[in-house]
């Protein structure tokens, strides 16, 4: 019962296929902006050093809509909200790597 | 007794340099980035194959390559501030420094003896004995109100001289390397806002500055430097909604046909038609998605255009005189370079997320071949040694 309700809170996660993929896109598609290693270039540094004090909803946002009058496009068309927010957690916590094959 | 004599033969045969190198010429050599690796394979033109590798090269996620004049050495710019270079011949890192936190390119200067390295943070040129990799110059890129700028846009110019754009400070900065201790800078204010890559004419004498921050592109005339830096294409896109761009394109490899220069639009899926000589507008090309790089084939007929995401596993191919698409392709997943070979016979192109190299001749588009690369981006051969802005 408890473990429901922990479940019913948590954002639906992307399943790891899909987990996959947004890893993939993250270090790739993001990185030709914010660097493959996520440290920054014409974009910011998403390191979990860099986005420490800035709140999860704003960095969502930015994500999903972009910013306007700067580079950072949306993603929205290519993502839902609750795979922005899995984003925004693991660039929190040190964005994983894509699995080498 | 003959097993001795035989090691002693082999012995001085493997003596000379303790290389096992064989005697080749770089003419036909190249590197292909291996983005997610830190490392390069070094591949031959002439036979189509894959050398050898070299590891260790740091964060190459937007990596570039210039060539020493010879063709032996590469000089690899990391994403990490990792300047490498790497002798192509006995395939092994010659020296590596770590020259800034965040780097996007270089360039090597008309003598061949400088590499700059343009940098994000903290912002500015630094400049190198190519030889050495010493550091000979630091150039941060300070504006008047003493803000630092991201570094975009660097190349060579003749007269041993570098230009680089001020992303933030909107600002083009000529400097003169004739005495590198003490280079003459000269700097064009003004330019435009926000100018996020850059690219100069095959001749050398044309500077041009793309804007992300507005219509248009900055342009100076090396010859003119005293006319100051004019805005061309003014009024292109005025008024109407631009798309979202998901990858800066690239200026380097602007098909400048003779009369012509063919360009990416930024944010549109356009490819525009520049006239050379009034800076105009002539026309502009409908493609499949927003161009990344528009490069021309060595004879200036055709030019091939690849897109950046969501369009990114498509090439198409533009005839100049007719500015039609006469070749839609699609190379793989993820395709992020196109690189010619030195008299554009044939097109190698690379897909990131396939993890291969495919080899096309460009005329008749047939696949020639098709190398296993891990993850590779950018394909660089040594022609480019000898060409300004490469
Ligand atoms: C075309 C370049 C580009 C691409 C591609 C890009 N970004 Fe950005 N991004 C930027 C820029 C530039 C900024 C800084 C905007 C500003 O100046 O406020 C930024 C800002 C951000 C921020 C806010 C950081 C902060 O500290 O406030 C986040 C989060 C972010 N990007 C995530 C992403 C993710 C995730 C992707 C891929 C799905 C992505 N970006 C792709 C250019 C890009």
């Amino acid at each position: 019962m408890l473990s429901n309700s922990v479940v019913y809170a948590a954002p639906a996660m992307p399943d790891a296929a899909r987990r996959a993929e947004l890893i993939r896109m993250v270090r790739n598609d993001c990185g030709s902006c914010h660097g493959i290693r996520l440290t920054g270039g014409l974009g910011l540094s998403l390191t979990p050093e860099a986005l420490r004090e800035k709140p999860d909803s704003a960095l969502v946002a930015t994500i999903l809509y972009g910013r306007p009058g700067t580079p950072m496009p949306p993603w929205q068309g290519f993502m839902s909200e609750p795979e922005a927010e899995w984003i925004v957690e693991n660039l929190k916590l040190g964005f994983p790597n894509v699995k080498s094959h | 007794m003959l097993n001795r004599i035989n090691f002693l033969a082999l012995m001085i045969l493997a003596l000379p340099g303790c290389s096992n190198v064989p005697l080749r010429g770089t003419g036909d050599l190249g590197v292909v980035i291996e983005r997610a690796t830190g490392s390069i394979d070094v591949v031959e033109t002439s036979g189509r194959s894959v050398l050898g590798k070299v590891t260790g090269l740091g964060d190459l996620s937007h990596a570039s390559v210039n060539y020493s004049r010879d063709g032996r050495y590469a000089y690899v710019f990391g994403r990490d501030g990792g300047l490498t270079k790497v002798d192509l011949l006995e395939m092994r890192v010659v020296k590596r420094v770590m020259q800034s936190g965040n780097s996007i390119g270089g360039a090597i200067s008309q003598d061949g003896k400088l590499v700059a390295v343009a940098n994000y943070t903290p912002g500015g040129i630094k400049v190198f004995d190519s030889a050495t990799l010493d550091q000979v110059a630091d150039i941060p890129s300070l504006d008047d109100t003493g803000k630092s700028s991201k570094v975009v846009g660097l190349v060579d110019a003749p007269g041993n001289r570098f230009v680089w754009c001020l992303f933030e400070a909107g600002e083009i900065w000529v400097g003169d390397f004739k005495s590198p201790a003490t280079p003459v800078l000269q700097k064009f204010k003004h330019i435009g806002k926000e100018p996020y890559d850059a690219m100069i004419t095959a001749d050398g004498r044309y500077y041009l500055a793309g804007l992300f921050g507005e219509d248009g592109l900055a342009l100076i005339d090396l010859w003119n430097p005293e006319a100051g830096a004019k805005q061309v294409l003014n009024h292109y896109g005025k008024g109407e909604q631009k798309l979202p761009v998901f990858k800066m394109p690239h200026m380097e490899g602007w098909a400048a046909t003779g009369s012509e220069l063919l360009v990416p639009a930024v944010g549109r899926h356009e490819v525009l038609v520049i006239d050379e000589n009034n800076w105009q507008e002539v026309a502009h090309i409908p493609v499949h998605g927003q161009p990344v790089f528009v490069v021309a084939r060595p004879d200036n007929r055709q030019v091939w255009v690849n897109f950046a995401f969501p369009d990114n596993d498509t090439v198409q191919v533009i005839d100049v005189q007719s500015r039609k698409i006469v070749q839609t392709i699609h190379p793989g997943k993820a395709v992020l370079h196109m690189e010619f070979t030195p008299r554009g016979e044939s097109i190698w192109v690379s897909a990131r997320d396939d993890n291969k190299v495919t080899i096309y001749d460009s005329e008749t588009f047939a696949v020639q071949g098709e190398l296993h690369v891990d993850s590779p981006s950018g394909i660089f051969f040594t022609h480019r040694a000898n060409r300004t802005g490469l």
